[in-house]
């Protein structure tokens, strides 16, 4: 049975200050990937975060369907150690200077929590390296993180994430360095594992044709509350767009069905 | 990463060779670094010895090596030079090496600043200003022998300072921008008071406080060597145990969080082993300043930052360069012993410009 995470009145704070209130949201399915789309400072980063356990949260996350359907597992506050078991999250920031190679930085991912992980060196060594070859960056393995381009290094981080082998996968904008190619092959790739593993993907995305394209269901956020959620097509309205992104937009299919924003002016 | 059917035939050949030709090269980088460890641990030797055979009186090597390995055999006078005064200074010089390189090391990667050390987040000056107290007010703490009063004043102090980082640490939602500022809040701080006390201080007084501010191995003695060794010997297994995650937390504070490491927590030993490493070293041998700061950043041209291969780097590079101070200490003013704190960055400087160097002729 693929997994389910749930969100029940989910409030988050940074400091006094309510960047998401009480939001809620249907079940969540492993198998498939769910985008959160929304404006800039409408909340993404933030709720991603919350569900990582790396801010504290008011309300229920749940992921169901682990061990016994029947006991589902509250993640809010659990220890991080206990969290990272389950969810992997990959920051939107990436690190600068850091006199590591890709593929010690890949393993360091798994030797770093080895408890939880339970990995021979070697184990974790051939996971680092698949992962690295999936990603089409096996060639990179041996190049610091510190002289690599901007797309490579999300690349590279992005490993680190994949390399976890979560149940839920969190990716906080992953594509938003790389060039046509890489951004396809990530995204298929994210889809491939999402449906392989039956895991639950949420990932963070701007460019709303892919999106719509790679992801079975779409959650707008805007100001910390849903705008819209649904499959792509009930999502994804020339309405939402005008309301939430303050553009005038069409959305219309493309020759081979697939739905594509144009954008015509901002409002 | 597994795909559920493992792929047959000739792709899966190659891939394997790939990985096969990675692993290869992986386990030679490690090799790699583990040589370069070594390396570094034979030039402390060669550091230490050449250390303990230079020096005012005329000791030619073979006496000094002779005398290291069968003391009774040395005439009385060669073995107070050598055991009470080369040997426990040459000591001295590479424990805190060691200690005050390991204490910048760790704060360099737990603060994420290269610029952090004992010295520049106010570690040392806070031992300054307890050893101001001690020398000018002339207070002396109970229960102690008088010629530790002075280092246990300084330890305090610096032992304060840095728990008062660790406070900050502590509170919810600073960053560690926010420590490295309060840290050098403390530097200046503290020497503010210890000009204030400077201020009002007896000529003879003055002067003391001045010697000890430069730091110098002539108060090296092998109780305090005992100390200190043992303080490392304490730390250095914690240290170590904590060398992958502190590589993950190279990788960002989210990250390594993701990846299940308690940041807090890691961050809060940390700065513990930190505290004790280098309150100990100022401690005893008064305000060296530039190893905490260049030896990490020698190890790290040299291993990267593999924390398992960047730690040991990083504490035998300051071994190394304190070792070679003290040697300049003796040479650069013949029949003169320079305090060594002076001398370090006259040493480490160009150790450290000639590796930079080297590493852009290799780019
Ligand atoms: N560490 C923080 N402290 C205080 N406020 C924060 C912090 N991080 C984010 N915020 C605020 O929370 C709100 C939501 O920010 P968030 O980073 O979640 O937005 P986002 O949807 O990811 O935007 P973007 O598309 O620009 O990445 C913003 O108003 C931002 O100012
Ligand atoms: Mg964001």
């Amino acid at each position: 049975m693929a997994p389910l995470l749930t969100l029940d009145g989910l409030s988050v704070f940074y400091g006094r200050r309510p960047i998401i209130e009480n939001l809620s949201l249907t079940p969540i399915t492993g198998g498939g990937v769910t985008a959160l789309i929304g404006p800039n400072a409408a909340g993404k980063t933030t709720l991603l975060r919350a569900l990582a356990g790396l801010v504290p949260a008011k309300g229920s996350i749940r992921l169901v369907g682990m061990a016994s359907p029947a006991h589902p597992l509250e993640l809010t506050g659990l220890p991080v150690s206990q969290h990272a078991r389950h969810v992997t999250y990959m920051p939107q920031a990436l690190p600068q200077r850091v006199a590591l190679t890709v593929f010690e930085a890949t393993l360091s991912a798994l030797m770093s929590a080895r408890s939880d992980v339970v990995l021979s060196t070697s184990e974790a060594q051939a996971r680092a390296l698949e992962t690295l070859e999936r990603l089409g960056i096996l060639d990179l393995s041996r190049r610091g993180l510190d002289e690599l381009s901007g797309g490579q290094r999300q690349l590279a981080s992005l490993a680190q994430s994949l390399v976890r082998e979560p149940t839920v996968l969190l990716l906080d904008e992953p594509t938003s360095a790389l060039d046509i190619h890489h951004q396809m092959r990530v995204m298929q790739l994210v889809a491939e594992l999402a449906r392989e593993r039956s895991i639950i993907v949420v990932i963070v995305l701007h460019d709303i044709a892919q999106a719509a394209r790679y992801c079975q269901r779409i959650v707008v956020l805007e100001h910390g509350v849903v705008a819209a959620d649904g499959l792509p097509e009930q999502a994804i309205t020339p309405q939402m767009l005008a309301r939430v992104y303050k553009v005038e937009a069409r959305v219309e299919p493309c020759s081979q069905g697939f739905l594509q924003v144009i954008v015509d002016r901002a409002a | 990463m597994r795909p559920p059917s493992a792929p047959a035939g000739p792709q899966a050949e190659v891939r394997h060779a790939s990985h096969a030709g990675e692993r290869a090269a992986y386990a030679r980088l490690v090799r790699r670094r583990i040589l370069l460890v070594a390396g570094l641990g034979a030039l402390m030797l060669v550091a230490l010895l050449f250390d303990i055979a230079t020096g005012p009186s005329n000791l030619p090597l073979a006496d000094v090596v002779s005398g290291l390995l069968n003391p009774s055999g040395l005439d009385a006078p060669s073995r107070v030079i050598i055991w009470e005064v080369r040997l426990p200074y040459a000591l001295m010089a590479v424990l805190v090496g060691t200690a005050l390189a390991l204490a910048g090391a760790e704060m360099q990667t737990i603060l994420n600043n290269p610029l952090a050390s004992p010295f520049t987040l106010g570690v040392s000056s806070a031992a300054s200003f307890g050893a101001a107290l001690a020398l000018v007010l002339g207070v002396s703490l109970p229960l102690i022998p008088a010629d530790w009063n002075l280092p246990a004043f300084a330890f305090i102090f610096a032992l304060g300072s840095v728990l008062m980082l660790q406070a900050m640490a502590n509170l919810r939602g600073t960053g560690v921008e926010t420590l490295v500022l309060f840290g050098i809040a403390l530097v200046f701080t503290f020497n503010a008071l210890v000009a204030l006390v400077q201020y009002v201080a007896s000529q003879e007084a003055l002067q003391q406080l001045v010697f000890w501010s430069m730091g110098s191995l002539s108060r090296a003695s092998w109780d305090k060597l005992g100390v200190l060794a043992l303080v490392i010997l304490a730390v250095v297994p914690f240290s170590l145990k904590a060398s992958w995650r502190m590589t993950a937390l190279r990788l960002g504070e989210d990250r390594a969080r993701s990846f299940g490491i308690s940041v807090r927590q890691l961050r809060f030993f940390s700065l513990l082993r930190v505290s004790l490493l280098a309150a100990t070293s100022v401690a005893f041998v008064g305000t060296i300043g530039f190893i905490g700061l260049v030896a990490p950043h020698i190890a790290r041209l040299l291993v990267g930052e593999d924390h398992r291969f960047f730690l040991p780097a990083s504490m035998l590079a300051g071994a190394v360069i304190m070792s070679l101070a003290s040697v300049g200490s003796k040479l650069i003013v013949p029949g003169a012993l320079l305090p060594v704190g002076i001398v370090t960055a006259l040493v480490g400087v160009p150790f450290f410009m000639v590796l930079i160097f080297a590493r852009r002729e290799r780019l």
